[in-house]
């Protein structure tokens, strides 16, 4: 009896109120999808790292005019290092083919290249890839080397780029947040004066202050889990669209954002934005129906 | 004990100490601004004193925790001078609310709730709605909420305040019907009239003081 009494006077509250309802939504919504895509971002970041460091090499280009001792006595060093895990001697036929291979759709650019004119170079995997700079003291100042690359620094550009847009999101997502923390706040507020005699009545009767507040706080929360499913969609549909659809080509390279993750979002934006909504109503609450 | 609220530059209630007995009938009185309705407050603990102590059914609610005041005050019931009934719900419905809020079933309000309505006189007029009863009987509705959980102590803070002489007297005699059921009664007035016909206990207050306090006292 006293569920179906909270429950309805809680439908009755936000139905009363609907255009204010609708406007807590929406932000909720907002500030809830932007939370979900940096969290999606953040993890996805950290899986492109484990996945892209794995493999990460460092690649040491030799001069054209190399001789065979330089390049036997650079490798041998390499074979001896402990630091190296593995390495791959790519020639100049076999960058060749390499390049030819990555740049298949743009055959104005392979033409253009000569078969020797690019440099053969030292693939070489690492224990520990933060180590490079040690490999760089060694390596670069030997008789033949030309430079020595890391690609983590290359990859690290990206991730920068991608955390910046993450933190960009985050920031979105904060400011949207506080506004619908300000319309829950405004909302309870104006149900709570709409029911101002009830309450009243309430509290002269000897009614438990969780009986007053229940309904009030229930309509927080319940906004907040419309507003998390609804924020889960467009997540969803962002997904569908921009990342299998528009940049799908880029997926190569960015690896794809898994269902998993995405289906993960709902329950922890359904978790915080409740929680926080609550939290919200409860306080203004306290302001506005004292014992 | 002693009530000063805040920015006032003498006390509302200035060390008064009064004791009334379970099951007194008891008039407060006084000027406007005398300090007798914060009595009222007081024991709702709606306000807190500033010194001493109020005791209210042998506990001391002076210094209750704020979440055991919803439970203290189903044991007192109230009636204002403004009524103060829900006007888009019926006779029954206004008293019934008063026991669903405080957890008690839809089956206990069908025995009871038509009970008490008979009880202040107005069996058949269930299905109004405020706006559709006189003063008096909207007052009887009051009293109705009031009763139906069976308070020990009932306070009326000028009931009669708003009723015409005739339908005064009517509350009055109700009031003292609940009084012989054992009910302790508290009530604020400047009807002199009610009070000089009733012949209860007088307190009178002024300047938030006690001025009198008699047996079977008139307004004087």
């Amino acid at each position: 009896m006293r569920a179906k009494y909270v429950l309805a006077e809680m439908l009755v509250g936000l139905w009363r109120n609907v255009t204010m309802t609708i406007a807590m939504i929406i932000t909720m919504i907002v500030s809830l999808s932007m939370l979900g895509a940096s969290l999606l971002m953040y993890m996805q970041v950290d899986e492109m790292k484990g996945h892209y460091y794995e493999q990460v090499e460092v690649s040491i280009y030799l001069e054209k005019t190399v001789d065979d001792t330089q390049r036997s006595e650079i490798k041998a060093k390499l074979d001896s290092d402990p630091l190296v895990k593995s390495v791959l001697w790519e020639t100049k036929e076999m960058a060749y083919e390499n390049f030819k291979q990555q740049f298949r759709d743009a055959p104005d650019l392979v033409n253009a290249i000569g078969a020797d004119e690019l440099p053969e170079s030292f693939r070489v995997a690492l224990k520990d890839p933060q180590k490079f700079d040690q490999i760089n003291a060694t390596y670069a100042g030997m008789a033949g080397v030309d430079t020595v690359v890391d690609q983590q620094k290359l990859l690290q550009k990206i991730f920068d780029i991608l955390g910046s847009i993450q933190n960009l999101s985050l920031v979105v997502a904060g400011f949207m947040g506080l506004a619908a923390l300000l319309l829950v706040a405004n909302t309870i507020q104006v149900a709570a004066y709409s029911k101002r005699r009830e309450v009243a009545v309430m509290k002269l009767v000897g009614a438990s202050n969780w009986f007053i507040q229940a309904p009030f706080v229930l309509e927080a929360v319940f906004a907040a889990l419309l507003g998390s499913i609804l924020a889960w969609v467009m997540l969803v549909v962002g997904k569908i669209v921009l990342i299998d659809g528009k940049l799908a080509a880029l997926t190569d390279l960015l690896l794809p954002v898994s269902w998993g993750n995405v289906n993960l979002m709902l329950p922890i934006l359904a978790g915080i934005g409740s929680v926080v909504s609550a939290v919200t109503a409860w306080v203004t609450l306290r302001f506005y129906i004292r014992v | 004990m002693t009530k000063t609220y805040p920015k006032a530059s003498r006390p509302s209630l200035d060390d008064v100490s009064v004791s009334i007995e379970k099951g007194d009938f008891v008039f407060f009185i006084g000027p406007s601004g005398s300090g007798k309705s914060s009595i009222v407050k007081l024991m709702l603990h709606e306000i807190k004193p500033n010194k001493g102590k109020v005791f209210v059914n042998g506990k001391e609610i002076s210094s209750m925790r704020s979440w055991k005041i919803p439970s203290f005050r189903r044991s007192i019931g109230c009636v204002f001078q403004d009524f103060r009934l829900l006007p888009n719900k019926t006779a029954y419905e206004n008293v019934a609310f008063a026991l669903e809020v405080i957890g008690k079933s839809k089956a206990v309000a069908r025995r009871v709730v038509p009970e008490v309505l008979e009880l202040v006189g107005l069996g058949g007029k269930e299905h109004r709605y405020p706006h559709e009863l006189s003063g008096g009987e909207q007052q009887r509705v009051a009293v109705a909420r009031a009763f139906v959980n069976r308070p020990l102590i009932l306070l009326a803070d000028e009931p009669t305040g708003n009723l015409d002489p005739d339908t005064s007297i009517e509350i009055m005699r109700l009031l003292d019907r609940i009084n012989r059921t054992g009910t302790t009664v508290v009530m604020v007035t400047h009807d002199s009239n009610i009070v000089n016909q009733m012949r209860r206990r007088v307190i009178e207050i002024e300047g938030g003081r006690i001025v009198r306090d008699q047996a079977r006292g008139v307004y004087g």
